[in-house]
């Protein structure tokens, strides 16, 4: 009990954080028409691409003689930025397609 | 880390959630959208400029190469793919993160040895990134047709919650010896991706968009977790909006669809229920009829419904839908299109496809709104729709899709179905729509049809 206060009040900000931020992602997405889900989940999916800012913290932490740190590294890199360029893209390509009809 | 830098992930986390709001309207999208990515793009940049480290230029190199060949790869994905393919490419492109946050925990771990307060965000981000990574990859290659449709090990749900229940004890296991062993974290990690494949494999075809947005949920958690490790709020507020986000997404697809979370993850779909299936084959005979008979029916109407289904997308008939729609519409035919939530691979998936073939979105209707509409109608013409006007939902309770809300299509005058052949919907299901006796069968590839009813169409005063 006391290691479970003790981690409590610890990470008494990452726990207000993260319960703020589960309501602030269900009330913005709410009542959104169904028009938008396919944009709205492949725009959702580019933002989960932020782990690429774990990835270059990655990097830029690495012993520049641990090859296997600097492969995976760079690795990571590569894919995060193919989920988020892509991602983002894609979810203009559609909208744009959206706009295209209100002449 | 700089102030500066600090400042610059705060005003990125703002541009998250104004992002996510905007991409609520149908107006704002596409502003959101780009707010979102511009918000990235700082957070990006910052992280590898605004740092207190001693960074070689080897690094540097490595980190710009990286980020240059991903991101063109990333665009020339997105500018090629076709928007019938929007549900295998969220979900590949929704793996690849999942698997960047895999490796960055299989590095990290080897950075960590011996500290526990880390180890537990560590192994967290290894096990959902990589569930994440192998069944996004099985759910790309069953949409992509690539893959047999679902594989159901027997008692395959006791397999898979044991397995689950022993990637936990496997995982809390690492934390509490604290080991620094690399060949455990391997199979840690291999243990995951076993997991993932077992996940997603027995989800039937119909079930996979909830299985996409489910695993897009969860590559936000493996996000965040992995901003945990690093303190890094930009990561941690990002991770859990698309976390949170994916799920209320997951929650209204299922309930479009009339079927619990739990249910898709642990129900059998479409598969082992061939009893009720047999049932329909009894219905009847069915009615055929040609271009030219329903050219005179459509000519002679007040009121036309299309109701587009994911077999017109695959057909490429966007287009000829299109301008039949226009067609009628100037010989004062009322035309609208019936949009089932679900219909096409994903929900919001057939707006996308119609809207870029030019069709206006005010005549894009929402199953709530078009039902009362249908006893009004003179005809309904459905193309390459199937599951979603199966009025077997609303009464055979033996159906795996009992109880899902459809386009009540039964109501109209008459019901023209455009089909290549007789063969079940994607969930495969036999459709009792077919034997009605207002139902006429429009046999043939749906481009190829629409064309010929066009044609006749035009032909006519």
């Amino acid at each position: 009990m006391t290691e479970l206060i003790d981690f409590i009040s610890k990470n008494l900000q990452l726990i207000y954080i993260l319960i703020l931020a589960i309501f602030i992602g269900v009330e913005v997405i709410k009542n959104i028409p169904a028009v938008l889900h396919t944009p709205l989940m492949s725009g959702a999916n580019a933002l989960s691409g932020v782990v690429i800012v774990g990835a270059i913290l990655v990097l830029l932490h690495a012993d520049p003689n641990n090859i296997v740190a600097l492969i995976l590294g760079s690795l990571a890199i590569i894919l995060g930025i193919i989920n988020v360029v892509g991602g983002f893209a894609v979810t203009n390509r559609m909208l744009q397609m959206f706009k295209k009809k209100r002449k | 880390m700089s102030i500066t830098l600090s400042i610059l992930y705060l005003i990125a986390t703002i541009t998250f959630i104004i992002g996510l709001k905007l991409l609520g309207h149908p107006e704002t999208a596409k502003k959101g959208n780009l707010i979102a990515a511009s918000g990235m793009g700082l957070a990006i940049i910052g992280t590898i400029f605004l740092h207190e480290l001693e960074v070689s230029n080897f690094i540097y190199a490595l980190i710009g190469g990286s980020i240059l060949f991903g991101a063109i790869i990333g665009w020339l994905i997105a500018i090629k793919v076709e928007m019938t393919k929007m549900p295998e490419l969220v979900s590949l492109f929704n793996g690849f993160g999942g698997a960047s946050a895999a490796l960055i925990g299989i590095v990290e771990f080897g950075h960590n040895l011996g500290n526990t307060t880390q180890i537990i965000p560590i192994i967290a981000a290894i096990v959902i990134g990589s569930i994440t990574f192998s069944g996004s990859m099985i759910a790309w290659a069953k949409l992509n047709g690539t893959m047999w449709k679902d594989i159901r090990l027997p008692k395959y749900n006791i397999i898979n919650n044991l397995f689950f229940l022993g990637l936990l004890i496997f995982s809390a296991f690492i934390v509490w010896s604290n080991t620094n062993s690399n060949l455990i974290v391997y199979g840690l990690l291999l243990a995951a991706l076993v997991y993932g494949v077992l996940f997603v494999i027995p989800i039937g075809g119909a079930d996979m968009p909830v299985v996409i947005s489910l695993l897009n949920s969860l590559t936000g958690i493996a996000a965040a977790i992995t901003g945990v490790l690093y303190g890094n709020m930009v990561m941690i507020v990002g991770g859990i909006l698309v976390g949170s986000a994916g799920l209320i997404l997951t929650f209204a697809m299922c309930v479009a669809m009339n079927r619990s979370l739990a249910n898709v993850i642990f129900g059998a779909f479409g598969g082992d229920e061939t009893a009720p299936a047999e049932n329909g084959k009894k219905g009847g005979t069915i009615r055929k009829t040609n271009p030219s008979d329903v050219a005179v029916m459509m000519n002679y109407s007040d009121k036309v419904i299309i109701v587009p289904g994911y077999g017109l997308a695959v057909a490429q008939a966007q287009h000829v839908i299109h301008e039949l729609e226009e067609l009628l519409t100037k010989k004062g035919v009322e035309v609208s299109y019936a949009i089932h939530p679900v219909a096409g691979r994903m929900p919001g998936h057939m707006n996308v496809l119609l809207a870029e073939s030019n069709v206006d979105y005010d005549k894009l209707i929402d199953m709530d709104d078009i039902n009362p509409q249908f006893s009004n109608t003179d005809v309904v013409l459905v193309v390459g729709a199937n599951d979603v006007v199966n009025p077997a939902a609303h009464n055979d309770p033996a159906s795996p899709i009992y109880g899902m809300p459809i386009l009540d299509v039964e109501n109209a005058k008459s019901i023209i179905i455009n089909k290549r052949t007789m063969n079940p919907g994607y969930a495969g299901i036999e459709n009792e729509l077919f034997f009605n006796q207002k139902t006429s069968m429009l046999f043939g590839d749906a481009k190829a049809t629409i064309q010929e009813l066009l044609s006749e169409l035009k032909g006519m005063q």
